[in-house]
């Protein structure tokens, strides 16, 4: 018996050692904390971290949380027990950022971003900058104003494999420009028995991502955003016309075979090695591709339009972004440090050692060639982030779970957008 | 006396019930609260909308339902193919036999091992063009039954399954085998005395003798089963569309893809109701049967 | 004559067959080992592109650089720490209790038992906020102790569950011997109940080492120091969000995977010895 309460003794009082030995100690410098998930970017947060100090005597603590979606959890679970740090950043849709907005956790940056005249908000891409940035009247009720840092930039596009483009006769530096081009490909890929494109279309925003894009195409920004709106059905012919693309992808042997199933790592890695003709991916794959195989031979390419009418339009401009802690007791030297980090020589220094594009302008000549090609078309993208209107998530839902199920022949586009229609007037009806 | 004893008998199972209540009941109570509300987690305000989440849930969420039901499947393979397989090498490992230790560290690979790793594995073994599956299907001269397991909705859910239940069998047999380990060998020497042969002395001592634990089992596979979803995520994703979609999927995709935290707490709050009922149920059936 | 050739000849039969079944799934749990063994030694380049099992050139050096661009020492004894006051925890508080449920009578005891069944069977998915606040309140979050006591609570109700289960099949006639003998009922279920349960205590042993040890998710949350996460939190440096370093990320989980199997090597001593009654009786 004896033993027993000595080893429980014994467990106890390790415990309080080790509580007590691990509480932080106390100096009279202020030290930033800053929350983040992204894993690829803590050596350089880390190097950067050591040189403000060495400049300015201010400690500055990376606190990494990696998966995103812990990382978001905890995020959430520290907002309601009133203990985030100074700095982190919030992984949600806008309306979920506006609500941090309200409950009062996000310190409105407006006064910092246009003081001397507006001079970081001029270094910064202004569609980086439009994804923390809330418009007068916008439907959030949020005050107007920019709300978050930008620290990086991103695009996501349609990629192509040159070397199998010389497999099929095509010329390898003239990608598909229409969508009849692109089926005529599709036709040859087919006949040659080699895989399409592939993405990550298990997760369904990639595929959400990609309808959005001919959205735009075909019917063009404002029609759009009236749909969101509730003014334009999902049953309109148009969007009827962006399902039926789906289908006919399918059909012509476009889509790699288990695309609706596939991971966006998994469909990274069968391009990598050259197993895919296309592949639709932000613009973080570069250097993905890079680590497993630097000799492949690809390019960017908008995915070809489908409609001369309006524009073909690619999702981009939102990056990865920081927000302050209104309640820190150090707001001041938080903004400064972020004022730092997106100074030109940092951003350069980030871009240059993660192989992410700047978020600020002045940055961009240390970004690499394939690098340059997605900036090239960062004039045509947009963000549901800057469209100032949300979509109910499951209208989200039940639309990109439908093209998976047109993709797998399940259902038609017809039905499809009957039923998105029918989830869209459920949720319109419910009083919230 | 008495009370002494009764004091005592509680104090057994005071540090279980004292954990218990501050790192569950308060939790419970407070999901149970927020499941009456509409509240996107982040929010200081919240709109009470009483039953309205459940009402939500049992006649309108037809996805809840099916996400049930795929669950359900996967469960039933589980409970069938899944403990039968590790009853039957549970047996075979409990009897002296070459490499038993072997064997026995062997089958409990699969449990240690990381989902990504299994998720990784199977996905090349099942790919559809480079798959390992499909390749020895055509070199045995079967190419018409190869094919894309995971995407094809006739067979994506079925070979979910299959996969879960070789991720679990392990835990199956470990427990069996212990269970078979606690029957006294003097029991089966008696048996054989008595002139029984080794099928009668199977039926007459080892299955009466090992129905608890068989019970336990199952409803711990219900457990694991039904709650299944990591391995899902790094198999699927859900998809195709709604095949492989399973309940924890949902709760995690109101959670997080709908800010709906409120509905996501009554969904776990009535997940756990159905789990309830059956384990009850299956818990009642096989104390009679224990009694018969 | 011929009656003792045919069961041997049966017994032939049988053994095979029991081999063949045993060998075919022994292949199939152990083809993965192998597979993230071969890919922790190949680079990046290779992993996918060389399928092999035994890949050209090894790169040990994968393990040491993911040890320590990991930092696995410091997360190691986190994780063992974690891993060591959890078990014993769960094995001390869940016997005592399902040995009162299985033994004792007392009110309100099926009610209690069945509240640790009902627990068992409801996930509480948003459960992490709710204790967060509760940890924040108590002063236990971002504490050693905090995330033990949440863990001892997560594998309490599965661990009275499978320990009663076993209880009540265990014969009552040593325990009735020692209390004539004058021994309290704490004494009983020390000296008699638990050495008789040595079988199922070490799948209770295994069962929550292993779900401590690959536990991430509450420990990021309810931590905010590096200097208290446990080992899985050091494998996410691997899986980015982007960028996922296959070779270093399975040698990490092959580091990872170790210690559980040589637990589980050591745990199987006592499930496989078999429990005699005769044995037991010293």
């Amino acid at each position: 018996m004896r033993k027993i309460y000595a080893f429980g003794l014994t467990l106890c009082a390790t415990l309080v050692f080790f509580g007590c030995a691990l509480q932080s100690k106390a100096t009279d410098k202020p030290t930033i904390t800053i929350w983040h998930w992204m894993t690829d970017r803590e050596p350089a947060f880390t190097e950067l971290a050591r040189r403000y100090e060495a400049k300015t005597g201010i400690r500055v603590n990376f606190e990494l949380y990696a998966p995103s979606d812990a990382y978001s959890q905890k995020v959430r679970a520290a907002a309601q027990g009133a203990t985030l740090p100074d700095i982190f950043g919030i992984l949600a849709e806008k309306r979920d950022f506006s609500s941090f907005i309200k409950a009062g956790h996000v310190l409105d940056l407006t006064p910092h971003m246009d003081a001397d005249s507006g001079r970081w908000r001029n270094s910064l891409f202004a569609k980086a900058l439009a994804v923390n940035e809330f418009n007068p009247g916008n439907k959030y009720g949020i005050e107007p104003g920019v709300y978050g840092v930008p620290i990086d930039v991103m695009a996501i596009q349609m990629l192509y494999n040159k070397g199998l483009f010389k497999k099929l006769g095509l010329d390898p530096e003239k990608p598909p420009l229409t969508f009849q081009e692109f089926v005529e490909i599709g036709k040859k890929i087919k006949a040659q028995n080699m895989q399409g494109m592939v993405s990550g279309w298990a997760e369904v925003w990639m595929i959400d991502c990609f309808a959005n894009n001919y959205a735009f195409n075909i019917m063009g920004k404002d029609k759009v955003i009236d749909t969101i709106k509730g003014k334009i059905p999902y049953t309109d012919p148009d969007w009827v016309k962006v399902l039926g693309l789906f289908k006919e992808m399918q059909e012509a042997g476009l889509l790699a075979t288990g695309v609706v199933t596939m991971v966006n790592k998994t469909a990274e890695q069968l391009f990598a090695n050259g197993k895919a003709v296309f592949a639709f991916n932000g613009s973080w794959c570069v250097n993905v591709y890079k680590g497993m195989n630097p000799g492949l031979k690809y390019g960017v390419m908008m995915p070809p339009r489908a409609s001369d009418k309006y524009p073909m339009v690619i999702w981009g401009g939102a990056g990865s972004s920081f927000m302050v802690n209104a309640r820190s007791k150090n707001k001041e030297e938080a903004v400064r440090f972020l004022q730092w980090l997106t100074d030109k020589e940092q951003q350069a220094y980030l871009a240059e050692t993660t192989n992410n594009l700047p978020a600020n302008k002045e940055s961009l000549s240390k970004v690499s060639e394939i690098l340059n090609e997605f900036v090239r078309n960062m004039d045509n993208t947009t963000h549901p982030n800057v469209w100032g209107v949300s979509e109910f998530p499951a209208v989200i839902e039940a639309f990109d779970k439908g093209i998976q199920s047109i993709i797998i022949k399940e259902k038609t586009p017809e039905q499809i957008a009957a039923e998105v229609q029918k989830i869209k007037a459920r949720e319109q009806a419910k009083k919230r | 006396m008495k009370f002494k004893s009764t004091l005592e008998n509680y104090l057994f199972v005071l540090p279980a019930v004292l954990i218990f209540s501050i790192f569950y009941i308060i939790p419970f109570l407070w999901v149970f609260q927020l499941g009456m509300y509409e509240w996107d987690g982040i929010m200081p305000t919240k709109t009470f909308v009483g039953l309205g989440n459940f009402k939500e849930i049992f006649f309108q969420d037809k996805i809840w339902w099916q996400s049930m039901f795929n669950a359900g499947y996967i469960t039933f393979i589980a409970l069938t193919f899944q403990n039968i397989l590790a009853f039957l090498l549970a047996l075979a490992c409990d009897r002296e036999i070459k490499l038993k230790n072997f064997y026995r560290l062997i089958f409990f690979i699969p449990p240690v091992l990381s989902e990504v790793v299994v998720g990784l594995v199977w996905q090349w073994i099942l790919d559809g063009n480079y798959g390992l599956l499909n390749g020895w299907l055509v070199h045995l001269g079967f190419p018409q039954f190869a094919h894309n397991w995971l995407s094809d909705p006739q067979t994506a859910l079925t070979t979910v399954a299959i996969v879960h239940s070789w991720k679990g069998f392990g835990w199956g047999f470990l427990i069996f085998l212990a269970g078979l380990q606690t029957i006294p060998r003097e029991l089966y020497e008696a048996a054989r005395v008595d002139g029984a042969n080794a099928w009668q002395s199977f039926k007459k001592i080892t299955i009466p003798l090992m129905i608890p634990v068989t019970v336990l089992v199952m409803i711990l596979t219900i457990l694991g089963t039904m709650q299944a979803f990591v391995l899902i995520i790094a198999m699927t994703g859900g998809g195709p569309a709604y095949h492989t979609e399973v309940p924890v999927l949902r709760i995690l995709a109101s959670m997080r893809g709908s800010s709906r935290f409120g509905y996501a707490c009554a969904q776990g709050l009535s997940f756990g109701l159905i789990l309830m009922v059956i384990s009850f149920i299956q818990y009642k059936f096989s104390s009679r049967a224990r009694k018969i | 004559m011929k009656s003792t050739l045919y069961y041997k000849a049966k017994k032939v039969t049988v053994n095979a067959l029991i081999h063949v079944l045993l060998i075919s799934v022994a292949i199939t749990c152990i083809f993965p080992l192998i597979w993230m063994i071969s890919s922790s030694l190949k680079t990046q380049e290779t992993i996918f592109s060389d399928t092999s099992l035994i890949p050209v050139k090894m790169h040990f050096e994968n393990y040491v650089q993911a040890w320590k661009e990991g930092g696995f020492g410091r997360y190691f004894l986190n994780s063992i720490f974690y891993t060591v006051s959890v078990v014993i925890g769960i094995i001390l508080v869940s016997s005592l209790a399902a040995y009162a449920f299985a033994r004792f009578k007392f009110p309100g005891s099926n009610l209690l038992f069945f509240m640790f069944m009902a627990a068992m069977m409801i996930p509480i998915p948003g459960s992490f906020v709710p204790l967060y606040v509760l940890l924040t309140k108590l002063h236990l979050r971002n504490t050693a102790i905090g995330y033990i006591l949440c863990m001892i609570n997560v594998g309490l109700s599965t661990s009275i569950f499978l320990l009663k289960t076993f209880f009540d099949k265990m014969p009552r006639e040593l325990e009735d011997a020692a209390r004539i003998d004058g021994c309290s009922k704490l004494g009983i279920w020390w000296h008699v109940a638990l050495p008789l349960a040595k079988p199922v205590l070490a799948v209770v042993v295994v069962f929550n080492a292993l779900a401590v040890w690959n536990e991430y998710v509450l420990a990021l949350i309810i931590f905010d120091s590096k200097g208290l996460m446990p080992l899985q939190v050091a494998l996410m440096t691997f899986q980015g969000e982007f960028i996922t370093r296959y070779p270093l990320l399975m040698a990490g989980l092959t580091i990872t995977a170790l210690p559980i199997i040589i637990l589980y090597i050591l745990m199987q001593k006592y499930i496989v010895k078999g429990v005699t009654q005769g044995a037991l009786v010293e």
